[in-house]
């Protein structure tokens, strides 16, 4: 079980925190190790606003094991709002209402369940917003 | 009675339920087909990836939006639940890393049956109240389990509710005073390590739900002063919709004062949160000057009753989050099948 991999990514996958350029401004996401020749000081921690819209999506019938259980799901790219693409899982929602453009939100959710001798996994998902 | 030395109150609060829903008469056709009365119309399943811990964390996004403090403002963050995902590991800094609190807080579960979560909005008063803390987020949140064909199926939901407590002067209600009532009552229980809880028959209801919420609600009237009539709302426990009328009516409050907050008919009991819940519903709808009165019960036994009184603030940061309705409104019925599937009620090979 690789337990130091998901404590790792903790801030990214609980909250959908990125990273800001000091200088240029410029936001990534997931989190990343500095570049050849960058300090660690160049990017700050930054929390991502969780909204954003549909690019395309597809339903996953045939999945990793890690996933086999909660077939079939949907998942995404979404176009945050801050301009990032990121892939991820959509939930609480059906693959026919679903539209390209329809705007999204991130929840936190139970990602997978490594075994009853093993850790839940809790990370970002997308639903359509909440009325 | 009990009132903390600095006045507190409720800057935030946040609810959640989830999508899906299994209807009474879904129950009833696999286990009595079909005979008799249902204790409620539907409860609230949850889906596959949620947990006491995902619900707490909307719940708690929710509770810090309204209240416009930032998570590293935080220096509480305590789940109360029956249903933790892990029996030993808190959800409580899983839910804080979650929400982006500092590390410098005090993280806890608690248990007490359907009274978890008050237990800790309680002791969030006594840390705002004694100048320990500036924001402390209480929250009830349960994925409750009924064995299959148990009359506890019918009703045994999930949801969560969060609190933000703070002080008196930002807060969108004020909390005047609280009353705790407990007794060792073997009414409702579940070993270590066993899925399903289980009714100590004799003990359900008069000795327990009724004897405890009318003892601590009595109390509480009286050291206030006060009559049921000088509330505006009232919110009880809510292990099925029949309970929580009839206690109401005996204590002398009327339907229309605990209407708002009365939610089992439409989602089960979702245990640690359904008071609590009852309350943000009834806070969706109320105004400035109204005042609410709570009472929460937890099997084993216990009651904690609350006065509390609506400021002005809530007009203005009602409409910062969902609203109670919102959950309400999606619902989305599941039949038996995916029911006992999703809840792991199917034992495989």
């Amino acid at each position: 079980m690789d337990l130091a991999k998901r404590w790792r990514q903790k801030p990214a996958y609980y909250r959908l925190e990125g990273q800001r350029h000091r200088t240029s401004g410029e936001v990534r996401f997931p989190p990343q190790p500095p570049r050849v020749g960058e300090s660690g000081e160049e990017w700050e921690a930054y929390p991502l606003r969780g909204t954003g819209e549909i690019y395309s999506f597809a339903g996953v019938r045939t999945a990793a094991p890690e996933y086999a259980a909660q077939t079939p799901y949907l998942v995404a790219l979404v176009r945050l709002d801050e301009g990032l693409l990121v892939s991820a899982q959509l939930t609480d929602c059906d693959e026919a209402e679903l539209q390209i453009g329809q705007r999204v939100e991130m929840v936190t959710r139970r990602m997978s369940d490594t075994g009853v001798d093993g850790l839940l996994v809790y990370a970002y998902k997308f639903r359509p917003v909440l009325e | 009675m009990m009132q903390t030395s600095r006045p507190v109150g409720l800057l935030g609060y946040g609810v959640y339920v989830p999508r899906y829903r299994i209807a009474g008469k879904e129950i009833a056709r696999i286990w009595t087909d079909g005979q008799g009365g249902v204790p409620v119309e539907a409860k609230s399943v949850p889906g596959l990836d949620e947990d006491t811990i995902t619900m707490s964390i909307e719940a708690g996004r929710s509770a810090l939006l309204r209240a416009g403090v930032p998570a590293q403002a935080l220096s509480v963050v305590w789940v109360g639940s029956e249903s933790h995902p892990y029996s030993v590991k808190p959800s409580g800094t899983i839910v804080a890393e979650a929400l982006g609190t500092s590390p410098w807080i005090s993280a806890a579960d608690y248990q007490f049956a359907c009274k978890a979560g008050s237990e800790a909005l309680t002791a969030a008063m006594g840390m705002v109240g004694s100048g320990m803390a500036q924001y402390a987020l209480a929250i009830g949140a349960d994925t409750a389990q009924g064995r299959p064909g148990d009359a506890l199926e019918y009703t045994a939901s999930a949801g969560a509710a969060a609190l933000l407590v703070g002080a008196a002067e930002d807060a969108l209600a004020t909390i005047d005073a609280t009353v705790s009532y407990v007794s060792d009552t073997p009414d409702f229980f579940r070993r270590a390590d066993r899925p399903y809880p289980v009714h100590g028959h004799r003990f359900t209801g008069e000795p327990a739900y009724f004897h405890h919420i009318k003892s601590a609600t009595t109390r509480l009237l009286s050291e206030l002063g006060r009559t049921a009539a000088d509330f505006t709302y009232a919110i009880f426990h809510q292990p099925n919709a029949k309970f929580p009328q009839t206690v109401a009516k005996q204590l002398g409050f009327s339907e229309a004062q605990i209407k708002p907050g009365l939610l089992s008919p439409l989602i089960g009991n979702t245990y640690s949160a359904i008071a609590l819940a009852g309350l943000c519903a009834t806070l969706d709808i109320a105004r400035p000057g109204d005042t609410i009165l709570m009472t929460t019960y937890g099997s084993g036994s216990g009651a904690d009753a609350y006065a509390l009184t609506v400021t002005d603030a809530l007009l203005e940061r009602r409409g910062r989050a969902p609203l109670m309705a919102a959950y309400l409104a999606r619902q989305e019925f599941v039949d038996y099948a995916v029911y006992a599937k999703w809840r792991g009620k199917l034992v495989l090979g």
